[in-house]
């Protein structure tokens, strides 16, 4: 109860006429980046961050925090719409995102997209304001060990539930590991894979490759087939929207379950990017139109996007309590906390409780402003897609090409957004799956290095996966999910077989 | 004829009399023209990002310029990502490196396309305190309990820090040296991951920076043993309800004889840039380490503010070089 008066309080200093319209215009600045590729979230937040300078640190944290909540929003906007991801975190909202797009069913797809999005956002929120005592204890109980059999768990879940051909996979996935090593290696301390050239230091940017294989492929392959868009659903129709929202409580299970998965990997923290693969891939395995995944189900927009926002909003909880960035634009504004003068802590919760609390509280008004806003943007964007082609195309093309270069503000990543481009054409050509090579890059860096810091600790046994009751049950099951797919296998062929004597007597 | 030639002599010289004045304030003053670019060599966040972003604080705030500062994040390669960037900025004073002792140290240890002498040194505004950090619930009560402990154990305790081969490895490489000891050295993304990972216990200790603790000590997880200094630091505010920064002892003695060892915040101009500029950005510098947002982050991050330029500088990168090489070498870790 101690809580429900503080975020009372909390409501309290976020109320005000001057925070509101703090909120919208942080919500509309972050959804203009969100949608952009390249320019994300983490470039909105910096961009903004000199402007905090001058401000108190409650109103500079409420429009740091509101921007990133719209560029979360903005992000599924475009993967939706042109298969462009504007977020690493949107990745896999394209799979079925897109399809239902193209099926002439965009306004459907973003109602849905926005709807599920502001459930999760919420339901984290919740989430931190019961449990913000409990959750910090429980992220400190995260070592390297944890860490790596968190991220094992991810990619197991998504790999094991994966339908492109097995083969294919593999030597997608050992390209984005391979291309994750690139750069200075955080152990050893070695450049790697740079070959003395300058422009290699930086490593590949996930961000360039995202741009390449998934916006300047689809365009390449836009260019070859012709363009496909159903323009039925491209008119203006805000009663779409309406009777969209209607159905959105039938996949309840779908957006319950996300949200779980994405609070939880906010927390520890695995990421949003993490976190929406994961929640996608078990959504995959446990619904019923399992199978009708990747084609345009509404799952499968719905459990990535609750999972991208519940783990965006509950990663706020350890950078406040532990200091500890939960993704690339927490780190960023744990950098303007220290600025503002306040020191990320437990103390932080009982020293400058207007502050932590006051924020909490705008987390819930600034989601329930985002989706109004991009909501009232749907039919606006749905009708992008009824520009022809010979226009939008060029455009794309040209954001895409902008949004490499906001990166680094380095010509080499244009040539690499182009090259991946091209790669990205012959990938889709040859059948070869692009989401486990993303996966892999983005979190085959960081979980290596948690590798290789628990092999440190453990002086090189790998026992140290199953030292303690934690980090033991997360392996397992990790293992578990891998080899799902093979025991139900085994199991059908065992019941084919039982069920075959009788047959033959 | 003559008379033309006469005038135009005249002209001349009365030109360059009207211009002399100016020419000699160009010569000896520059300033800057166009936006000024502060080139971060650390990711947005890390200690070098708050350094320039509040130097750009205290500029924007007092006026300090007449053009307006955009700070740029290039911290991939330890930083070598952003001193690449400004040593192909030859001449170009509206770029300024923010440094900590990487620039002299990351080309001893990893092969990067820069060397310390390409940049134009401004100076050091600040040097940043090492502590000994454990877990608040630790036995060892000061560094001589650690050190017997360090001794005993088997597998050796855990030290953690952030990348490796820069300062915290080094340090520790120092404290194995100097006290005879041996720790497995686990890096992490920074002094922040370490700091959690010390307050969950996953690591025995670390060797953070005040300010990448302050927050843990003040909670109650992790706790200063000693600090890296040759007298306590200054007599400041609390910190706990009991303690402040002052209270804690030098390692030097409690048995670790490591007298001291902190990192200096430095600032670089690219290669091939004037006296007359070098000039002009020691005196905003200057300036910068005399306003109260200043004095208020060092304050809050318990740095020593001392503001080293010119040849003391130069002294200081000299020496620094000459023992980290010797460490270095011993370790195994120079390139060349």
């Amino acid at each position: 109860m101690a809580n429900f008066d503080a975020l009372m309080h909390g409501f309290a200093v976020a109320l005000t006429v001057h925070h509101v319209t703090l909120m919208v215009l942080g919500v509309l600045l972050g959804i203009l980046v969100g949608v952009l590729p390249g320019l994300g979230a983490p470039n909105g937040v910096t961009l903004l961050l000199p402007i905090t300078f001058s401000m108190d640190p409650v109103s500079a944290i409420i429009l740091l925090t509101s921007t990133y909540w719209g560029a979360l929003f903005g992000g599924s906007t475009t993967s939706i719409l042109f298969n462009i991801p504007g977020e690493p975190s949107s990745v896999a909202t394209t799979f079925d995102g897109y399809p239902m797009a193209r099926d002439g069913r965009a306004t459907e797809a973003l109602t849905f997209a926005f709807m599920s999005a502001g459930f999760g956002a919420l339901l984290g929120v919740v989430v931190i304001t019961l449990l913000s005592g409990f959750v910090t204890g429980f992220a400190l109980r995260f070592g390297p060990a944890e860490y790596f059999s968190v991220y094992l768990l991810a990619f197991c879940s998504f790999i094991a539930f994966g339908s492109g051909p097995p083969l294919k996979t593999i030597v997608s996935i050992a390209l984005g590991f391979s291309f994750a090593t690139v750069g200075m290696d955080s152990v050893s301390g070695a450049m790697r894979l740079t070959f003395d050239f300058n422009d290699m230091i930086r490593g590949i940017s996930f961000l360039v490759v995202v741009i390449g294989l998934f916006g300047i492929g689809e365009m390449l392959l836009t260019l070859e087939e012709g363009v496909s868009f159903k323009s039925a659903d491209a008119r203006i129709r805000p009663r779409a929207v309406l009777s969209a929202i209607a159905r959105l409580p039938r996949y309840w299970v779908t957006m319950l379950r996300g949200s779980a998965v994405g609070i939880w990997m906010g927390i520890t923290p695995g990421g949003p990017t993490a976190a929406s693969f994961m929640s996608y891939g078990l959504a995959k395995r446990m619904s019923k139109r399992g199978a009708h995944f990747g084609k345009g189900e509404p799952e499968g927009v719905i459990a990535p996007e609750t999972a991208d926002h519940a783990a965006g909003t509950a990663a706020m909880l350890p950078m406040l309590a532990l200091g500890i960035p939960g993704s690339a634009t927490a780190a960023v504004m744990l950098g303007g906390l220290m600025i503002w003068g306040l020191n990320p802590g437990p103390m932080l919760f009982i020293e400058r409780a207007d502050f932590v609390w006051g924020m909490i509280a705008s987390m819930y008004l600034g989601n329930v402003i985002g989706v109004i806003l991009v909501l009232a943007t749907v039919p606006l964007f749905a009708a992008m897609l009824s520009i022809p082609f010979t226009i939008i195309g060029p455009v794309i093309v040209t954001v895409c090409i902008v949004g490499a270069w906001t990166v680094a503000g380095a010509p080499f990543d244009l040539w690499l957004a182009v090259v991946f481009g091209l790669a990205g054409w012959a990938m889709k050509k040859l059948d070869y799956p692009i989401a486990p090579l993303i996966l892999a890059m983005v979190i085959g860096d960081r979980a290596e290095d948690a590798f290789r810091q628990s092999m440190i600790m453990s002086h090189g046994s790998i026992t140290v996966l199953w030292s303690k009751p934690l980090v033991g049950t997360i392996s397992t099951l990790a293992l578990v999910l891998l080899a799902s797919p093979f025991i139900a296998a085994l199991r059908r062929s065992l019941r084919a077989r039982e069920q075959l004597p009788p047959a033959q007597e | 004829m003559q008379r033309n030639t006469f005038v135009r002599a005249a002209l001349a010289a009365g030109a360059i009399a009207a211009l002399a004045p100016g020419y000699a304030q160009a010569q000896g003053e520059w300033r800057p023209t166009r936006n000024v670019e502060f080139v971060v060599t650390s990711g947005a966040g890390g200690g070098t990002d708050v350094f320039a972003r509040t130097v750009q604080a205290a500029i924007t705030k007092h006026n300090l310029l007449p053009v307006s500062v955009i700070v740029t994040n290039k911290g991939a390669g330890a930083g070598a990502e952003g001193f690449v960037y400004a040593r192909s900025a030859q001449g170009d004073a509206h770029k300024v490196v923010f440094a900590t002792n990487n620039t002299w140290l990351l080309p001893l240890v990893s092969r990067v396309a820069f060397k310390a002498d390409d940049f134009t040194p401004i100076g050091a505004l600040a040097f940043d305190e090492f502590m000994l950090w454990v877990k608040y619930d630790s036995p060892h009560k000061t560094a001589a309990d650690f050190l017997a402990a360090a001794r005993a154990a088997n597998p050796p305790l855990r030290m953690g820090g952030s990348q490796p081969k820069d300062t915290d490895q080094t340090l520790t490489s120092l404290i194995q040296r100097a006290a005879n000891v041996r720790f497995t050295y686990v890096p992490f993304r920074g002094g922040g991951e370490a700091g959690v990972q010390l307050a969950g216990g996953h690591i025995d200790a670390n060797t953070n920076n005040p300010s990448e603790s302050i927050g843990g000590w003040r909670g109650g997880q992790v706790r200063p043993v000693c600090v890296f200094r040759r007298e306590p630091m200054a007599r400041g505010n609390l910190v706990t309800t009991t303690q402040g920064w002052h209270d804690i002892p030098t390692c030097a003695s409690q048995g670790i004889p490591i007298e001291e060892f902190n990192m200096p915040r430095t600032t670089f101009l690219p290669p091939g840039t004037t006296a007359a500029q070098q000039a002009f950005w020691v005196g905003v510098m200057r300036r910068v380490t005399e306003t109260p947002e200043w004095q208020e982050y060092i304050t809050r991050t318990s740095q020593s503010t001392r503001f080293l330029t010119g040849e003391a500088f130069a002294d200081h990168i000299r020496k620094d070089i000459t023992a980290s090489r010797d460490i270095f070498e011993a370790e195994g870790w120079l390139i060349n």
